[in-house]
């Protein structure tokens, strides 16, 4: 009973401290506007330019629709990861983070939570630039909706991850990239197959690949939670 | 009386430079310690290697009972380090930026609200984002978390820097009145004759060695 007690705080303190986190990163986002006023504008951008480059024919821009989404989405999520750690990195902050009391594991959550809440505005958004510019319509509304949600889920978690990697180094912002644009290319590939299939109106091949982006989604969750309070210590 | 700070030959490397190269140091309960050498002595890094910041590689070194050399993690909750970076959030306002950080270190919001008010950041400037503070508004806004966390141990390098003749006079005050309230302060200056007088004793970090050790215990350094 005392074991399950301690795991019950430990599970409450580090829930507590995701909360945390999050808010905070929403209220920095509320005041900044940064996702508002350049990742948002930059994710858009990134649709027009692949439909200048595919314009001239149309039907190849409705068939690559769903790979051009979940591109704009990977390129618009390297900003979001690189926003969301630039500012635990500014004047001593990740300092103030490892004195903290905070769990790491919690830290992890709240940060992934936060960029996960963006990539979903995002991702709205971006689902209407499609649908709008390149006039593509989805059927399978259900299949649409859990594959953002468990890619999204899958993204921040893995971009929380080596955000936090990157955090240290002179070189994160050309080196975060390069990180995880071969980490995340399960998801592009998933998410890219689903979205084909909603489109397609054949939703029951697209469910296989939700179960991929679950299992990516639980596996990067699971490591950061483990694995982030040593990445802090080395960042 | 016990002691809170105990290093012994202790060594810290900053990659392969021996940042900290055999300091042998002692600091009692309630004792106010300024530490002063030149620039690139090895202060700042004495002060991050108490609050577990900085890896102690050999030798010894304990802070408040926490062996540093086995894990010097669980000494953070329990010091508070105001360093040259204040460690705010820019978008943040002042209220927002302590709350949060005295919430993040277990203490009530009771306390944020009542260390905003000892620093004189309880008026117009609370509602201001920290981006818009002049340099010595940040630094008291950074004071501002550490007095709402109350630690144990106060590490404070350089901590009157870029602040206003009342900024001072208020850090001194906060000094005493920590270790009025059982807490230990161990602190580096530049500025002597004002560290001085508010310090206990000193002791000289010169070429990342120490000796501070407490009367009885090896030389013993007073302040002059």
């Amino acid at each position: 009973m005392p074991d399950l007690a301690a795991d019950s705080m430990l599970r409450g303190s580090m829930l507590r401290d995701a909360a945390m986190v999050v808010g905070k990163d929403l209220r920095l986002e509320w005041r900044s506007r940064v996702t508002l006023s350049q990742i948002l504008p930059f994710a858009l951008l990134v649709l027009i330019l692949f439909a200048f480059a595919l314009d001239p024919d149309r039907r190849i821009l409705e068939e690559a629709t769903p790979g051009l989404f979940w591109l704009a989405v990977l390129f618009s999520m390297l900003l979001a990861i690189q926003r969301a750690y630039a500012v635990e990195t500014a004047d001593g902050v990740i300092d103030a983070l490892r004195l903290s009391d905070l769990d790491p594991a919690g830290i992890f959550l709240g940060k992934a939570a936060g960029i996960g809440l963006h990539l979903l505005v995002l991702e709205v958004v971006l689902f209407v630039g499609v649908t709008v510019l390149y006039g593509a319509t989805p059927h399978g509304g259900l299949l649409v909706v859990a594959t953002m949600l468990l890619a999204t889920t899958g993204l921040a978690a893995a971009g929380s991850l080596y955000g936090v990697l990157a955090a240290g180094l002179r070189v994160r912002d050309t080196l975060l990239p390069i990180l995880m644009l071969p980490v995340v290319a399960p998801v592009l590939i998933a998410g890219t197959e689903a979205f084909s299939a909603a489109y397609a109106n054949a939703s029951g091949d697209g469910w296989k690949w939700c179960g991929l982006l679950a299992a990516f989604s639980v596996l990067y969750l699971a490591i950061g939670i483990f694995a982030f309070e040593p990445l802090l210590e080395e960042s | 009386m016990d002691a809170v700070v105990r290093f012994r030959a202790a060594v810290c490397l900053l990659g392969r430079f021996p940042a900290l190269a055999g300091v042998d140091l002692d600091v009692a309960a309630g004792e106010i310690v300024l530490l002063q050498g030149p620039n690139g002595a090895g202060k700042t890094t004495l002060l991050r290697a108490c609050a577990g910041l900085v890896p102690v590689t050999e030798g010894q070194a304990g802070v408040l009972g926490v062996d540093l050399v086995a894990d010097r993690r669980p000494v953070r909750p329990l010091v508070g380090l105001l360093g040259h970076s204040t460690g705010l959030y820019d978008d943040l306002t002042v209220v927002e930026n302590v709350r949060f950080w005295s919430r993040a270190g277990r203490s009530q919001r009771a306390d944020a609200d009542a260390a905003l008010a000892r620093l004189g950041l309880d008026g117009r400037l609370a509602s201001v984002p920290v981006a818009r503070l002049s340099a010595g508004q940040r630094r008291r806004t950074a004071l501002a978390v550490l007095v709402a966390r109350r630690p144990r141990l106060w590490l404070l390098d350089e901590p009157h820097a870029a602040l206003d003749q009342d900024g001072r006079d208020l850090v001194d005050g906060l000094m005493v009145d920590a270790v009025a309230a059982g807490a230990t302060v161990l602190f580096a200056s530049h500025e002597l004759d004002r560290a001085e007088a508010v310090a206990h004793r000193s002791v000289t970090v010169a070429g990342g060695t120490v000796n501070g050790l407490l009367a009885g215990a090896g030389q013993e350094v007073p302040v002059a």
